[in-house]
């Protein structure tokens, strides 16, 4: 608003002080230099990624008819896809019985349950690359998207605590008396969960299934560990590219992946308002 | 409403929660089209009961029937009572419209029916043209009158509200217990409020339960209750009270007479039917004690003339003074050392100059004002 207004800078409004300003402006530099160095140089005419040649789109022509990196991104997004769908269920439904019901064990459940974020990722990768290999015998040459399989279900299992921990925080703020006044007003209890209970939940639903896209997308360690030959995702296909060389074509696809995420983001936030999101802390 | 069957049964309802005895072998009858409100201090078991007559909580022991259906095994989703929460629990995602037709569509109301009742409903708690507003854009007091219509679109057979004027401010308060009770009369659908406010109670109620640790301790029209409590308890939680030791020195069916350390002897003009020594508490308002300046001595004889001599009278000095602007309330020290409240009505402009700081004055109260409470 009133950026350069002469009036005098109260007390905590930090914000207009000069060096908190600068602060900001550095930090907002250290954090998004390198995207945008990134972003600059997949327009850069040069094999080398080194020095500024001149402005070409030649390099995205090069990437979008690159059949196996387009393959490599369908993949992804295909099993960023699945693993959002899956982990929305299944986390919240967790949330839901950790939150409303009394069963046995409830409380190693509640400890257990977000150890997927906790552990680190290279051993749950080694640990997938076992189950599925060696104790599953998991079949390796099913039809698309059949093969995605494993892929998908190890990113479901990284991904679904996440949904339970924002959906849980978001339960905690329900008002139980909203849930009384429904069945007071002759709401069963499914009509009760469908109308009251959901529409309270929905904003750590739209959370959560941004983090799970998101996390599903750029998963490369456990990915790595769990794909074949034919099931390449983007970030494995990205990393094989770049052991030649860091061409403006990787740059290029990067672009196209940050610009596709910021733009699913941004549409789930317009659908949703910033506000409810931020409302679930 | 003498021959008409109770709408609301309560048979020795008990409810304990672990050790704890929320509600205590409770029985009360409630009559259809009255205002019955629930009094007590907080964490007194009033919502525990309000609860179980919505089915909320179920009862230990005991029945509760409404309409004579024994409500045991109802869910609250199929009981013919309405409950407006404390919190008003509106609906935040949904328009003032669509809470107040939740209720109608889960019934199965369909169409230009739930339009008709919604709009109904909002113009019997004043917010017809109100139907598109979220929750989130109203007042307490609005948000609460949503709730209102809400329940009463359903046309139950009885309305629960638990704490309804709890939440907002005095002046707001003053209006809502008005309308309420306007709104109750409207409708003629039965009314049980839980509140903790005696003046709400007062103001609102056909009749009274004061309720203490889980039991009934009183069950009286508003008038009664404030002019005759039945213990100290109710004495104390209704309204503002003078509490004084003694002994029951004469009891006859036309006088009475306690002798109190604290006061001085006290006379009444009726009997009270208890033992003869028992240690008994003569109650009195301090609406009901007359000041005096000394030197009135005349006026306070010829006042305190339905009392024999040295009966219904004391001396003091004044220690404290409140004026709220209608009243003035004194702190006033007895000769015996104890303290007694006095009100006086400001009925003139300059009356709240009449007293100050350390005056003495003398004080008489008529033989019907003092109640002699046994328990």
């Amino acid at each position: 608003m009133a950026l350069f207004s002469r009036s005098p800078i109260a007390p905590l409004e930090y914000s207009r002080t000069l060096w908190m300003r600068l602060w900001v402006g550095a930090v907002m530099l250290f954090l998004y230099a390198p995207l945008i160095v990134l972003m600059i140089f997949s327009f850069n005419d040069s094999k080398r990624n080194v020095v500024w040649r001149g402005f070409t789109l030649k390099y995205y022509d090069k990437a979008l008819n690159n059949d196996a990196l387009i393959e490599a991104l369908v993949n992804s997004l295909t099993i960023a896809a699945l693993a959002t769908i899956f982990s929305l269920i299944l986390g919240a439904v967790a949330a839901v019985m950790l939150w409303r019901f009394r069963f046995p064990f409830k409380g190693a459940v509640d400890g257990t349950i977000s150890l997927p974020i906790i552990v680190p990722e290279i051993c749950m990768g080694v640990a997938f690359l076992m189950f599925f290999a060696k104790g599953l015998h998991w079949p390796t040459d099913l039809v698309w998207p059949l093969n995605l399989g494993a892929i998908t279900i190890a990113h479901i299992t990284f991904c679904f605590p996440f949904v339970t921990m924002v959906v849980r925080s978001r339960l905690a703020s329900f008002n139980r008396e909203q849930e009384e006044a429904a069945k007071d007003l002759g709401a069963g209890e499914w009509q009760m969960f469908r109308d009251v209970l959901i529409p309270h939940m929905r904003p750590a639903l739209v959370a959560g299934a941004l983090l799970s896209f998101t996390l599903s997308l750029d998963d490369f360690v456990i990915t790595y560990f769990t794909s074949g030959p034919e099931t390449i995702t983007f970030p494995v296909k990205v990393y094989s590219m770049l052991r030649f060389s860091v061409t403006p074509e990787v740059n290029a696809a990067s672009t196209i992946l940050i610009i596709l995420t910021v733009a699913l983001t941004a549409i789930a936030l317009k659908l949703q308002g910033v506000k409810a999101i931020a409302e679930t802390h | 409403m003498t021959d008409a069957p109770p709408i609301i049964q309560i048979q020795n309802i008990s409810k304990r929660f672990g050790k704890v005895t929320a509600v205590d072998n409770v029985s009360l009858d409630i009559q259809a089209g009255e205002f019955f409100v629930l009094l007590g201090p907080s964490g007194c078991g009033k919502t525990t009961l309000l609860r179980m007559i919505a089915g909320f909580e179920l009862p230990t022991e005991g029945r509760i029937l409404i309409d004579g259906q024994d409500m045991a095994g109802i869910p609250p989703n199929k009981r013919p009572v309405n409950m407006v929460f404390q919190s008003y629990a509106v609906f935040p995602h949904m328009s003032v419209a669509d809470n107040v037709a939740y209720g109608l569509k889960i019934a199965g109301v369909r169409g230009g029916e739930v339009r008709d009742r919604v709009a109904e409903a909002l113009e019997l708690v004043k917010l017809g043209g109100y139907e598109s507003r979220m929750p989130d854009q109203m007042s307490g007091g609005q948000r609460q009158r949503v709730a209102l219509a809400r329940s009463l679109v359903m046309r139950p057979k009885v309305l629960l509200l638990d704490e309804p004027l709890s939440a907002l401010d005095a002046k707001l308060r003053a209006q809502m217990q008005f309308e309420l009770s306007e709104l109750q009369e409207k409708v003629g659908i039965t009314f049980v409020t839980v509140t903790h406010d005696q003046d709400e109670a007062l103001s609102m109620a056909c009749r009274i339960a004061v309720i203490n640790k889980g039991e009934v301790s009183q069950l009286a029209a508003p008038s009664d209750l404030y002019e005759y409590p039945a213990n100290r308890f109710v004495a104390d939680f209704v309204g503002s009270v003078n509490i004084f030791e003694g002994k029951l020195i004469l009891d006859e069916p036309d006088k009475a007479a306690v002798d109190c350390p604290g006061l001085g002897k006290v006379y009444l003009n009726h009997g009270v039917t208890g033992p003869h020594g028992a240690d008994v508490w003569v109650a009195l308002r301090p609406e009901k004690i007359y000041l005096h300046i000394p030197g009135e001595g005349k006026a306070v004889k010829a006042a305190a003339q339905d009392a024999p001599d040295g009966h219904n009278f004391a001396r003091g000095t004044i220690k404290g003074m409140s004026y709220l602007g209608d009243i003035t309330l004194f702190e006033i020290e007895l000769e015996s050392g104890a303290r007694l409240r006095v009100s006086r009505p400001n009925l003139s402009r300059h009356d709240q100059e009449d007293f100050t700081w350390d005056d003495k004055v003398s004080m008489h109260w008529r033989a019907d004002s003092p109640v002699v409470l046994l328990g």
